[in-house]
């Protein structure tokens, strides 16, 4: 089953080469990884699926808090949780069709965020079924052109994640321990 | 105002480095410059691999950790296999590598090469550092990762220009900053009531005793929980000497080259107790068929080993001798003499096929040099360092080891060429240790230029070559599973002994067996180094064997005199 891990890392260089380094080594696949700044600036938040069950997403967590940069990590696949994918999508519009696709842009909550006589740029903001229906109504008009962010999560809620930088502790607040892994606590 | 250079010595005298092994070359040039101010001594050795080595023996022989320091480009790529030596067996070493100047990174210029890129999945951590300023803290926190948690290697790698460059140097404030880093966790209460519950129940236990135990200094711990509990011990290569082989409950090394009843006491058990180990495919056999009816408790420092290999019932994650001291004042004693009588039986006709038991043949066998090695340093404070392969087997049989860090090698990564270099480290680390080197004559020849470091730092360090002119495992795999298609495993060796000479080295060569015990009693009491070139029977064969993917009771055994079977179950 696919698995989300939200992975607090050091905001430092080589931190992304070492967590891509480590599911290599470790043979198993990333469905996606995503990176970027947090509220602090010494830390950087990964969100990052992987197909694995549990005996191995267990491991996968294990092995990366083995990485001296790793702050925290949160398995958070059986939790209620946001996911966004962010795509842009250039489809081709030529006169005939361009209301066609502008409808089901419309539908999907997509923004048109460039026009040119043959083609539009859709962004498209939402889970990743969402993004997936868009682009199979968009296929037969013509997709030119896609990219795709991978997607970033968050638990909703109040629950989150502190990574307490400094000092040598970390914690989650409000955390529950499911009692059948292995604890970290320091 | 001090320069990188010498910021990077008073950094390691404050770690309590005493020794360090290297090479110098260009890109580390600043750093050597700076040494003459520095009470470290400075070990030269003949090539890259045999500082990582030394290093990794100087750690594993006294528990601190080992420096090695070689140049940029090929000095360190020349470390990257002492390096996953080290990283597979846990052992605690800092690796210094110069590097060009910053400014020149990504360039391929002169020996440049990405060694914290290639490094990265054979070290625990490791760090490019680009300035003089950072250094203080980079190789503050580079000994603490070695040493703490689980141990191992991690690489500095240090520009040209932050060895030249000035800064201030102020050790205090540079305190490690890793917020991220958890070496020492704990169980949680239920974890050992759990634990205690299975071991209380359990009618067939068996304690798996690893190198965490060495290495955690649990010694004690671990023989107080044997005396205790009652409950018997296999141990692994690497966990020799954690508990004494004379001990009445230790029934010696389990796996693929371990006793037969060891290996069937393991099979027919209802609960392992794996302490410090991590069920490596050579003590396991066949995942499938391992140990069918027991539970199993594992006790390991890293989360990472929990269900890895073989699935657990309960875990106990933390270090080793914290853990037992928690278990111990609750450990009740059984009686398990019917537990014990059984393995007992198990031995079955071991005695008989054991070949200290056969008739003279008029034949030097291995097992004839190690054991008689053995009875004439027991007792004796000796440490042996072997290398890979057949006489690294036959050394863990017939040497009974009954010290921690009395036996020194390369299990995970099974690195020949380990020995040599190893022991030159252990010697230095230990210089009141009587050590020998036990090595084949392959693995000999990948690290023998060290003999020149031997004679350059003057160590008293007495080398046994199992000579038996062949890659003698390989060519056992060959013999067994291949036809004795024996494609590149015979040697055309030189003259050991000439060799040793050449070095100037007491050189010599024995082929009778009544010529061991009095070369092993000269060896030692001569003042200087000894190699001593034994020329053994060379078609033979380490028994018994468990096939690799086979089942642990699936043995190939060493054919009986009185039963000729050449396998039984």
């Amino acid at each position: 089953m696919l698995n989300t891990f939200v992975v607090y890392v050091e905001n430092k260089p080589g931190v992304l080469t070492r967590v891509a380094s480590l599911f290599r080594r470790r043979a198993f696949n990333i469905d996606s990884l995503t990176v970027g700044r947090t509220e602090k600036p010494e830390v950087s938040r990964m969100t990052i699926t992987v197909d694995a069950d549990q005996d191995q997403a267990r491991r996968i967590e294990a092995n990366l808090y083995k990485l001296v940069n790793v702050l925290l990590v949160e398995n958070i696949t059986a939790e209620p949780t946001i996911v966004r994918d962010l795509a842009m999508i250039k489809v081709a519009a030529t006169q005939a069709a361009r209301s066609h696709v502008l409808e089901l842009a419309g539908v999907f909550r997509g923004r048109v965020v460039d026009v040119a006589p043959e083609s539009l740029i859709i962004e498209i903001t939402g889970d990743e079924d969402k993004i997936d229906g868009l682009l199979e109504v968009l296929q037969p008009y013509g997709v030119l052109e896609m990219v795709r962010t991978g997607i970033v999560a968050m638990r909703r809620g109040s629950k989150c994640s502190t990574v307490v930088s400094s000092g040598n502790s970390m914690s989650q607040t409000s955390g529950d321990d499911d009692g059948d892994g292995v604890q970290y606590s320091v | 105002m001090k320069t990188g250079g010498q910021i990077l010595w008073e950094c390691l005298e404050r770690e309590g480095v005493t020794h360090v092994f290297g090479y110098p070359g260009g890109a580390i040039l600043p750093a050597y410059d700076a040494l003459k101010h520095s009470k470290i001594h400075h070990v030269l050795v003949r090539h890259e691999q045999g500082a990582a080595h030394m290093a990794d023996g100087y750690a594993r022989a006294s528990g601190r950790v080992g420096v090695a320091i070689a140049t940029s480009g090929p000095g360190a790529t020349n470390l990257v296999t002492g390096i996953a030596t080290a990283m597979l067996d846990s052992s605690p070493i800092v690796c210094i590598t110069g590097q060009v100047g910053s400014k020149l990174i990504g360039s391929d210029a002169f020996q440049e090469v990405d060694i914290t890129g290639i490094t990265l999945p054979i070290t625990k951590h490791n760090y490019l550092v680009t300035h003089a300023g950072e250094l203080a803290r980079t190789l503050r926190e580079a000994f603490y990762v070695a040493r703490s948690g689980r141990p191992g290697p991690v690489l500095v790698d240090i520009t040209k220009d932050a060895q030249q460059s000035f800064c201030e140097f102020d050790w205090e404030s540079a305190k490690p900053q890793l917020p991220g880093y958890r070496p020492n966790l704990s169980p949680a209460p239920k974890e050992y009531e759990q634990a205690l519950k299975l071991i209380h129940n359990a009618k067939r236990p068996v304690i798996l005793l690893g190198h965490g135990a060495i290495v955690s200094g649990a010694m004690r711990e671990v023989r107080d929980l044997v005396e205790d509990s009652g409950i018997p011990v296999a141990l692994t290569l690497l966990g020799l000497g954690a508990l004494p082989a004379s001990h009445p409950l230790n029934l010696g090394m389990m796996g693929m080259h371990g006793e037969a009843w060891v290996n069937h006491t393991i099979q027919e058990a209802d609960l392992l107790i794996a302490l410090g180990m991590r069920f490596d495919d050579r003590v396991t056999g066949n995942l499938k068929t391992y140990a069918p009816n027991a539970k199993k408790i594992h006790v390991e420092i890293d989360p990472a080993e929990i269900n890895k290999n073989v699935k657990v019932d309960v875990a106990l994650v933390g270090d080793l001798r914290d853990v037992l001291r928690e278990l111990l004042p609750k450990i009740e004693s059984v009686d398990r003499h019917e537990w014990l009588d059984f393995i007992d039986r198990l031995k079955g006709d071991s005695a008989v096929r054991d070949i200290q038991n056969l008739p003279d043949s008029g034949h030097l066998y291995a097992a004839h040099v190690i054991n008689d090695l053995w009875r004439e340093t027991r007792g004796s404070n000796t440490t042996v360092v072997t290398d890979v392969g057949q006489h690294q087997m036959w050394e863990a049989q017939y040497y009974k080891h009954e010290e921690a860090r009395s036996l020194i090698t390369s299990g995970g990564l099974g690195t020949m060429g380990f020995a040599l270099p190893a022991a030159i480290g252990a010697k230095v680390a230990r210089p009141e240790t009587d050590v020998w080197v036990v090595v084949g004559d392959g693995g000999f020849q990948m690290t023998m230029a060290e003999l020149a470091t031997i004679v350059q730092e003057k160590l008293k360090v007495n080398i046994a070559i199992i000579n038996n002119g062949y890659l003698g495992m390989v060519r056992q795999w060959q013999e067994f599973f291949y036809e004795s298609n024996y494609q590149a495993t015979p040697l055309l060796n030189p003259n050991f002994a000439k060799v040793a000479q050449a070095y100037g080295i007491r050189g010599e060569t024995v082929t009778q067996r009544s010529q061991v015990v009095p070369a092993v009693q000269s060896a030692r009491q001569y003042g200087g180094p000894v190699l001593i070139d034994f020329q053994v029977e060379q078609e033979d064969t380490v028994y018994p064997m468990v096939a690799a993917g086979a089942a642990l009771h699936e043995m190939i055994r060493r054919p009986s005199p009185i039963v000729e079977t050449s396998a039984d179950e």
